[in-house]
């Protein structure tokens, strides 16, 4: 037996140049309102995620793991989705968390320390942020067998990048994920970098062709292209609902930034290949797609512009004005019910904070 | 009303206690806008680009390039509202530190505020002596003491206590009196061995005396009960830290502190020198070396660099005999491509390039950056690489993509004022050309003594590749160039 080492195909329907490519597999008739809303939800998540590295960066957030350059395969898929499906986000999944409406500020609160996530995952049909790396997809997968039992048509989606399907984690949710044929679709956004370690290292095939040894289906997809990949992932929704199993979709990006803002890639990776990459920067396709077929003029991008400046601004100002929890806050969430170990350090952190009560200081 | 604001140096990468300054992209007077970089700072994990958290102007910057400053003091400070005039302030503030004493221990310690009770921060690391109680002659730092809480544990019922009050008014930070202790523990009063007790120290302390090897017991501690803080190692330990030793043992007052301090350090192999280390002994244990020298009178090339000198197509550019080196054994090169490759076991990849690799000295150990295809630069061009290739060694901020794919090195060690060496090849590479001294030397010229410009070239190269024929022909062709750089014109 020999290895199959064929160029991966590449699902594109938009070039870096904005040039439509048409597939009749994987059909997307959208309107001008639609692309123009697809461009603003790019350009708003990129000044988003701008915003959060600088307050970082000025110690008003203790981390933050940039998206910068996966905006297309966040909001491609996300704005795939309806409403009552469920996603299971790792922690660089902005784009999708603004797809899914839950408020920026609200993932920004996980990152100053003032919340375990402010967001009801029931509500916005999005799990919390994991950070263990891979565990989501087992969490994924048991929740697609859930609403498969109760025989509902939604569909479930699990995030995660390449370097987790190293885990264990990965691999053991797509052997049951195949096996018991669950409504799910597996989003791989392949940034070809895990922290410091280059895919060539994670992998001797491209990452979608392990979905074959599995026994379900698996593509790639131009990652930096918010057409392919809304296209891509509406089919792999539809297979999931229809009853036809999980599909793998390796979105092919890069991550232009760093792995998080404790991280420093120009240590690790050379200029050159981020150079190459800016070459099919997710956004600009789209503008050049947009100026292209006269979709929209210099009025539009100013005033998408000047939407996200609002945005930045506003998620700035929200960001400093995020109270602090009142310390007690810490042991609501420790169990659903009453435990007596947690009660008795309330108690006595409750005495300890009266010391203070007449210097005022608690 | 002018509105000042100070941003202080925040922690960006989980837990980092301190970073240094690296550069300023901002200046006093200067207008800034939110988000805007204004400093590169370098932490332990990375370097990395400050955003300004306002938007005005630019009243002071409190700590100057090179310095390490720890997390929590201010770095900056903007006039947010620069209508009227700022208030008096200076240029770039060095830090207090540095108004008394000797200058090593300004250099060890410049920061700012110096305080070693406050060096390690109120959250890391017990306090010695039971939690809570503070001796009265502990100085203030001005920072709330806080109980230590192992994580986990929670708080212990009726261990509380509580804690003393926040001062109404924080110390200013520029200035604090608590300076002092470290410009006095320069010459700290040796303790005898008859008294020495166990070290108190601090565990970071500790790790860092390990790292030093640095034996505590020798050091007489200013900090709470005695105990040696930071400060003290740094100043019984002047040979670390940036400070070499020539300078460490010439600074004034210092002149007998090498040869008291402890019998032997252990000086960390981190960085540069890890990685030169390892690079040298691949090299030197896989490719077989041979050097071979030459000397060569360069009497007409250092005319040619003069009147290099005014053509105005090297106006501003730097000329020196490094220049036609170069040219040299670019054009070497050219006339035998096989020095200009590498050994890959099953076969010889011969490069139709050449990346030129100059070894450079810089602060933090040796490196050797190239110039990609340089050979395809003009001279002018070529003078120009150079010229940026070494300011951007000097500044520290050599790229990885200009360190990575280097082909043939030089190393100029003439610099040091030394004629030759047996350098040691870049891994990957199979020559290496050290350019020794230009000395004044009795020389046979046109058959009678002169005075000349002599110097002498080194070429060793991986015999596995090269014969000595080959690298005698590179070495001579050099030579000839370098002693009739009309030559070149012949060759190219």
């Amino acid at each position: 037996m020999t290895l199959d080492t064929a160029q991966p195909e590449l699902i594109q329907l938009l070039t870096p140049e904005g040039e439509r490519i048409d597939r009749p597999d994987y059909p997307l008739d959208l309107t001008p309102d639609e692309i123009r809303d697809l461009y603003r939800d790019l350009v708003n998540v990129r000044r988003i995620d701008l915003e959060a590295v600088a307050l970082t960066r000025q110690g008003e957030l203790g981390i933050w793991a940039s998206l910068l350059g996966q905006e297309a395969a966040q909001i491609g898929s996300g704005r795939a989705l309806r409403p009552s499906d469920m996603v299971f986000p790792t922690y660089r999944e902005h784009g999708v968390a603004w797809c899914r409406q839950v408020e920026p500020i609200k993932l920004l609160g996980l990152f100053r320390g003032v919340n375990h996530s402010g967001w009801d995952p029931a509500e916005h049909g999005f799990h919390l942020y994991t950070i263990v790396i891979g565990s989501q997809t087992l969490h994924a997968t048991g929740y697609a067998m859930g609403i498969q039992r109760d025989g509902s048509d939604d569909a479930t989606i699990a995030y995660f990048g390449d370097g987790a399907t190293s885990q264990g984690d990965v691999n053991e949710a797509f052997v049951w994920a195949s096996v018991f044929n669950t409504p799910i679709v597996f989003f791989c956004q392949n940034n070809q970098w895990a922290i410091s370690e280059p895919l060539e290292k994670q992998s001797r095939i491209p990452l979608y062709k392990r979905a074959q040894g599995f026994g379900f289906p698996g593509l790639r997809v131009d990652g930096n292209d918010v057409f392919a990949c809304l296209a891509v992932t509406r089919k792999a929704l539809a297979d999931a609902r229809s009853g036809q199993g999980p599909t793998l979709i390796e979105a092919f990006t890069y991550r232009m930034g760093a792995h998080t803002t404790t991280d420093d890639p120009t240590r690790y990776r050379l200029d050159g290949e981020l150079e190459a990459w800016k070459l099919k920067d997710p956004i600009e396709r789209v503008k050049a797609y947009l100026v292209k077929n006269q979709l929209a003029g210099a009025d539009f991008f100013a005033d998408v512009e000047a939407q996200a400046k609002q945005i930045g601004s506003d998620l700035r100002k929200a960001c400093l004005e995020l109270p602090d929890p009142p310390p007690q806050a810490m042991f609501e969430h420790v169990y659903a019910t009453e435990h007596s170990l947690i009660t008795a350090e309330q108690s006595a952190f409750a005495d300890y904070l009266s010391s203070f009560a007449d210097e005022g200081v608690s | 009303m002018s509105e000042l604001k100070q941003f202080k140096l925040p922690d960006v990468g989980e837990g980092l206690t301190e970073a240094d300054i690296v550069r300023w992209l901002v200046k006093v007077g200067d207008p800034v806008e939110v988000n805007q970089i204004i400093v590169e700072i370098e932490t332990a994990k990375a370097i990395v680009e400050l955003p300004c958290p306002y938007e005005g102007v630019v009243a002071r910057l409190h700590a100057a390039e090179g310095e390490t400053v720890d997390v929590g003091l201010p770095i900056i400070t903007i006039d947010t509202d620069p209508t009227t005039p700022t208030p008096p302030s200076a240029g770039p503030d060095t830090g207090s530190a540095s108004g008394t004493g000797s200058a090593v221990a300004a250099e060890l310690h410049p920061s700012p505020v110096a305080d070693p009770g406050t060096h390690i921060g109120p959250t890391v690391g017990p306090t010695p002596g039971p939690a809570g109680s503070s001796a009265p002659d502990e100085p203030d730092s001005g920072e709330p003491k806080r109980t230590p809480v192992l994580v986990g544990y929670g708080v212990k019922p009726g261990a509380t206590h509580r804690r003393p009050r926040k001062p109404a008014h924080p110390q200013p930070v520029d200035n604090p009196p608590a300076a002092r202790p470290i410009l006095e523990s320069v010459q700290p009063a040796r303790p005898q061995p008859a008294e020495l007790a166990p070290a108190l120290a601090k565990p970071p302390v500790r790790k860092l005396a390990k790292d030093l090897g640095v034996d505590l017991t020798m050091i007489a501690g200013t900090g709470p009960q005695g105990s040696i803080t930071r400060a003290d190692l740094q100043a019984s330990a002047p040979l670390t830290r940036g400070v070499s030793r020539t300078e460490s043992a010439d600074s004034a007052g210092n002149a007998g502190l090498y040869w008291t301090t402890q019998r032997e350090e252990r000086v960390a192999v981190k960085g540069v020198r890890k990685a030169t280390a390892a690079a040298m002994v691949r090299s030197a244990f896989s490719a077989p070396h041979v050097t071979e020298f030459l000397q060569v009178d360069v009497t007409e090339s250092m005319a040619a660099v003069r009147r290099l000198r005014e053509l105005p197509e090297f106006e501003g550019v730097k000329v020196s005999p490094l220049l036609l080196v170069a040219k040299a054994l670019l054009t070497a090169v050219a006339r035998h491509p096989m020095i200009n490759s590498s050994w890959d076991e099953e076969t010889i990849v011969v490069k139709h390039y050449v990346n030129l690799g100059i070894a450079a000295a810089t602060e933090r150990g040796l490196i050797v950056p190239n110039i990609k295809d340089a050979g395809t630069l003009t001279l002018p061009g070529l003078a120009r690489e150079l010229t940026t290739l070494a300011e951007t060694a000097r500044a520290g901020r050599t790229s990885l993509e200009a360190l990575t794919g280097g082909t043939i090195t030089i190393t100029n060690v003439g610099v040091f004022g030394i004629d030759a060496g047996t350098p040691i090849l870049t891994p990957g590479e199979s020559a290496i050309l050290a350019f020794g001294q230009i000395r004044d030397l009795p020389w046979v010229h046109e058959g009678e003594i002169a005075v000349r410009k002599v110097t002498t070239l080194s070429l060793s190269f991986d015999h596995r590749i090269v014969d000595g024929d080959l690298g005698s022909a590179v070495l001579r062709d050099v030579g000839a160039m370098l002693q009739d750089p009309l030559r070149v014109l012949a060759w190219t």
